[in-house]
Formats: C-alpha cells, structure tokens, sequence
C-alpha cells in the first residue's frame, strides 16, 4: 500500500543515488528499513511524518536504490548514512528496524555528533552469546512458512500472492533479497565488534520490542538495551519482528512520547553551529 | 571420441522414503562408516576397471549429503592418481566460488597432476546453491568469485620466479608460491561447466573446454554459441575436444536387463533435487531477473525437457524410454547405446568427450562393472571411428 503522508524522491550520497521516502515537517527523523526493504511499513511511516521530518532512504540496493560495489558491508551503509545525516542541517532522530537498527547502532558508535535520538525497532546487530549458540535464528535455513511464524504476530500478513503481483513489484521484492543477503549473510546479523564499541552510544535510545519476535526474541533486546548507556526498553504486543507493520499507532505513539523528551530542536541547531 | 566414468559415490542405504531432503540437513546418524567405506572401495575399483578399458575418469563432490560422499574432488583423486594407469583424470568440478582457499587449490591440483604423471583434467565450478550454506559463502557474486579464483590459480601454478602477492576484495595472499608446479606445461587442461550462453562465450574467450550436464538436445544451442564464440576470438573452429556432455548410461547383454540398471542409475535423478526448500535457491545465487520470474510462476512445475514428439517431460519422474528419448541416457544393448550416441553427436554437431554416468542410485557393483566392461569393449571401440567421421562444425 503506497504512502499517503511520503513521496518518493531521488538523493545522492556519496556515490550512489538512493530513493528516499520523505514528509512532514519538524524535526529531521531517518528512518532505516528492515531487510524486507518498504514493504508493509508505509501506515508506519505516515503516523512517523506526525513527529517530524521523515527520511526513509532504501539501502544501497534495495528498492529503487543503486547498489555499489565500495558498499558491501553494514559498516559501509553507517558512513553513507552519517553523510546524509550531515545533509539535514540538524541533528535528526534515528529511528531503525531489525536490520535498520543494526545499520542506526553502526552510526552511533562511529557518532552522535548529528544524532538526537536513536529508536531501535527488533534491531539486530549485536552477538552475545557463546561461539556455538546463535543470537538469531537462521532465516536461510527456514522455509518461507516457517520465517512467516517466526516474524509476525499473524503470519497470514507475511504472505505474498506472488502469480499476482505485478511482474515490477516481483523485481523489487528480488532485488530486495539479494540485496540483504549482501549485507546479512555473514557475520550473521551482527557486526563482530559492535558489542565491544556499545558504550559510544551516548544519546538517549529507545529500544521497542514485538513481544512475538521469534527472529531477534525479546530478551536479546533486553540484552541490547542493557548494553546501551542510555535506554529504556517496550515491548508491543500481538507484534512480531515487525511491531511497526503490526501495529503502526503503538510503535509511532511510542516514538511520539519518546520525542517528547528528547532536548528541545532549537539548542541542538545552536550546539552544531559552534 | 574420450569417454569419462563418473559416479557421485552415492550412499543409497540413507535415501528413504521418511527422509525429505537428502542434502544440508541430512542427519549423518544415517551414515555407517563401515558401509561406507565399502563403497569408497568398490567406486575406486570401478575406475580402475574404466581405465583399464581405455575408459576415463571423472568424478565430483558434493557437501552434507547421502547423494555424493566425496566431500572432495582432491582426495578421490589423489587415490586414482596413484592406482590407474592411463585414465585422464578429471575433477569436475572443483566448487571455486565455495572454496575460500584458491592457492590451496592450486597446491592440491599440482599434486595431483605431478603424482599421476600429467594426467590431470582441472574442472572448475561455481557450486551449488545448496552448499553456500555449508560452505558459508556468500550466494551472491558466485560468478565473479569462480573468474577471479580461476585466474589466480593458473597464475599460481605457471608463475615460477618465487612468491607472487594478491591483495583483493576476496582472495588475499602475501607470498604465492606453488610447490611443486605442475607436471603438465603451462597448467593442466581447464573445463568449466555451464548451461547458458554467457558461461559459453566466457570459456570460448579462454579457449577452455565446456562441459554441460544433462542438457538434452537443447545443448546444441550452447555448444553453437561457444563455436561461434571461439572462432572469433582464436580465428580457427573450435576443437571437438572442447565440448564435452554429461549423461546417464548403462549398457548390457539384453534391453530389459540395460533398462533394469538404467532405472537405477536414473536414482541420481530422482534424488538429485531432494533438498529442504530454504536451500535450494538462496537469494542471489540467480540474477533478479531470473528470480522475478521464478516468484511469477511461483508454485508451478520447473522446466522441463521437451521430447521430439513435443512432449513435456521432469527428469526426476521421467521413464527410461523418456530420457533416452530426451537425451539424458544411452541405455540398451551395445549397439543400441552406440546407435543413440551417435545420434546425439550428430545433432550436437560433433563434441569430443562424453561424460557417462555408469553408477547411479543403488546400482550395484556386479551390474555396474558388466555395464563399464560391455561398453569398453563394444561400444568404446566404434565410437572412435565415429568422432573422427563427424567434422566438429
């Protein structure tokens, strides 16, 4: 379903052209999709565009996004990203889901100098367990059903009816894939020293979880949210590893109340321009 | 005309009914070393009896499966280097794109071309879908990585002034240096396998031999590209012994009794495909295109082969008479495989190497060595006369 609130556009940063979902006005927010790209998170960003300025670039690769070979890595995207955040002309609040979230917490240790606020939707991103025992399980070796069951509170809304789908929506949802597969295979999710760089994290950083997540489950979010010096974590319910596709209004009230106590646009713009 | 005996040393005990995917999953509780090491002993026999009878040697591997146990191209190899005679000793392949070790490779394929005393057939492959898993390769780039393996291990093995260095995204050395170097000069002959016409013009461009599996008779399309090809860019038509076809056979006194061992080598076929849905196209391994066409006809049966008759048929439900018909197996009385290889080159227009596989499935070791024997003696004889009657183009 297409975006009331967004349009479509086309930005350079660094060497590629991305499309960017953008809307509303106020305070910058970069949104920061999952490996599923847009799909089914347009009611979310609607209700985001409430709370600001929305930017939702597709990765490199992904949608309508040129890939490039120089960026093959999670930590590669974190410097694309800190480039486009230096285009906003203020610090912006970022807001990232499941592998979002991995690409916002590459950001934020490298900087927080443009970040007003970091929301973590399902992030991946971080290993903690013991070298035989996986953080997250291996969609690559799940059936599509099983995946479906594992990601959504109500599986039926993982389910595409692909014979009817147009031939250029079928492009996309394969150009998305091969472009997650790119930046997720391996390492697995995760980046092998994120955890230890945890500490740079030093904004305030809201951690919302599905309470169904059988992918990134709720106690690696707790795991995650303790690692971080300054956040607080929600669970939603009847959500997956999708909360904001699940349930749009809780997971963009939960950002709205957040926003609220982040500290006021207009010091933030004074502090950068010293 | 070469011919090559290819077996995938299947373990059959472990192919039941209960057991839905044969590949990456497969629990190796249904492995028994000691039946194991049975067949290790009976395939090695059954190539020492092909070269006795002037007949070839090919062989594969495949990972975490009861389909292939040969986990290595380089240690069946090492063995038949040692303990056949004459055979021309093909790998085929080597999985390039899943091997993160390429100067490894070119350490182990020198070996082994030293030890059998110039012998050796160097096939490279990408690999296959299922096995990025366990290989943990990433599925994407699979082509990229099999050239640029490829071009560092012939430099690997024809550079002779000391260590070289090679610094890239994916193959990283300080100081490649391969002893010993091979025993063929430059490097031992290179095959590459392929199906389509983009693999077919890049091994035309290299002048290396191309191989493809099972194809039908649709691989005249590809053996033309790849004629086409290297007469552009080597100004001379292509040399038979460029082009090489893999396909099924068995031969035997009667047809019912070849038709019997057929069905059974046509096991391969029929479990080839067994594999748990999450591996069996991982994203990238097909270019977007291809998969925007996959998800479109998501839920309906794959290609199939198109008989002369205009029929549609599935290799892995397929009878006997179907895939002699298509053009994946030779199977009758000696005259009668002869008879059907000969009409198959014809209509490949000329190819000099045929890649038979004489064990498949449960076949077992009397059937399959009177199979290798009937056709080395009365078939292999007549086949010679035959490549040389048949200009390549």
């Amino acid at each position: 379903m297409p975006s009331n609130a967004l349009s479509s556009e086309l930005r350079s940063v660094g060497p590629v052209r991305l499309e960017v979902l953008t809307g509303g006005t106020g305070r910058p927010i970069l949104f920061l999709h999952p490996g599923i790209g847009f799909r089914g998170g347009h009611a979310f960003l609607d209700r985001l565009a409430a709370s600001g300025q929305v930017f939702a670039p597709a990765h490199p690769g992904f949608e309508g996004s040129q890939g490039h070979a120089s960026i093959a890595s999670v930590d590669d995207i974190s410097y694309l990203y800190l480039d486009l955040l230096a285009q906003l002309g203020e610090p912006a609040l970022v807001v990232g889901a499941s592998l979002g979230g991995w690409i916002a917490l590459e950001m934020a240790v490298k900087s927080t100098a443009r970040i007003a606020g970091l929301v973590l939707i399902d992030s991946v991103g971080v290993r903690f367990e013991t070298r035989d025992v996986p953080d997250f399980a291996d969609i690559y070796a799940l059936s599509s059903e099983e995946i479906a069951a594992r990601t959504f509170h109500d599986p039926a809304l993982a389910r595409i009816d692909y014979p009817n789908t147009p031939a250029a929506e079928l492009e996309i949802i394969a150009r998305n894939r091969e472009a997650e597969v790119r930046f997720c295979w391996s390492p697995y999710l995760h980046s092998r020293r994120l955890r230890t760089r945890l500490h740079r994290v030093d904004v305030p950083t809201l951690l919302i979880w599905g309470e169904d997540d059988r992918l990134a489950p709720p106690d690696y979010g707790r795991r995650l949210a303790q690692a971080l010096p300054r956040a607080t974590f929600e669970t939603i319910a009847h959500a997956g590893h999708f909360p904001q596709i699940e349930r749009p209004d809780a997971v963009a009230a939960a950002v709205g109340r957040f926003v609220t106590t982040l500290a006021p646009r207009a010091g933030a713009q004074k502090e950068l321009a010293q | 005309m070469r011919v090559f005996h290819f077996t995938e040393q299947p373990y059959p005990d472990a192919w039941t009914p209960e057991q839905t995917s044969l590949r990456v999953t497969t629990p190796s509780a249904l492995c028994d070393p000691h039946v194991a090491a049975d067949l290790f002993a009976r395939y090695q026999d059954e190539w020492m009896l092909a070269d006795e009878l002037g007949i070839n040697v090919m062989v594969n591997e495949h990972h975490s499966t009861a389909t292939c146990l040969s986990s290595s191209c380089m240690i069946t190899l090492a063995i038949l280097a040692r303990i056949t005679k004459r055979a021309r000793l093909l790998a085929l392949g080597v999985p390039l794109a899943n091997r993160n070790d390429p100067l490894r490779v070119a350490e182990e394929l020198s070996m082994i071309d030293v030890i059998s005393r110039g012998r050796l057939e160097m096939g490279f492959v990408k690999g296959v879908p299922y096995e990025v898993s366990v290989a943990n390769t990433s599925p994407v780039g699979m082509m990229d990585r099999l050239w640029e393996a490829h071009d560092f291990i012939l430099k690997a093995m024809t550079a002779t002034d000391g260590p070289f260095s090679w610094e890239s995204e994916t193959i990283r050395y300080r100081a490649a240096n391969v002893w010993p170097r091979p025993y063929q000069q430059p490097h031992p002959p290179v095959w590459i396998t392929g199906s389509s016409a983009s693999s077919a013009q890049a091994t035309a461009e290299r002048g290396h031999v191309l191989a493809t599996f099972l194809s039908g008779f649709a691989t005249r399309k590809v053996f033309d590209v790849y004629r086409e090809t290297y007469q552009k860019t080597w100004s001379r038509p292509a040399p038979p012994d460029r082009l090489a076809y893999m396909a099924l056979c068995a031969v035997a006194p009667s047809q019912e009794e070849a038709m019997r061992r057929a069905y059974k080598v046509a096991g391969y076929l029929r479990t080839i495909g067994s594999v748990a849905e999450p591996f069996r196209n991982p994203p990238g391994y097909m270019s977007v295109a291809d998969n925007a066409r996959a998800l479109a006809n998501y839920g309906k049966p794959r290609l199939g082969l198109t008989l002369a008759s205009g029929r549609t048929v599935y290799a892995a439900t397929a009878t006997c008479e179907e895939l002699i018909e298509a053009g994946l197996l030779f199977a009758g009385t000696p005259d009668q495989v002869k008879s059907q290889i000969d009409r198959f080159t014809r209509a490949m227009g000329g190819m000099g190497n045929l890649l038979l596989m004489f064990q498949g499935g449960d076949l077992d070791h009397r059937d399959t060595a009177d199979s290798i024997t009937m056709f080395g003696r009365e078939v292999l004889p007549q086949l010679g006369e035959m490549a040389a009657a048949e200009p390549a183009i």
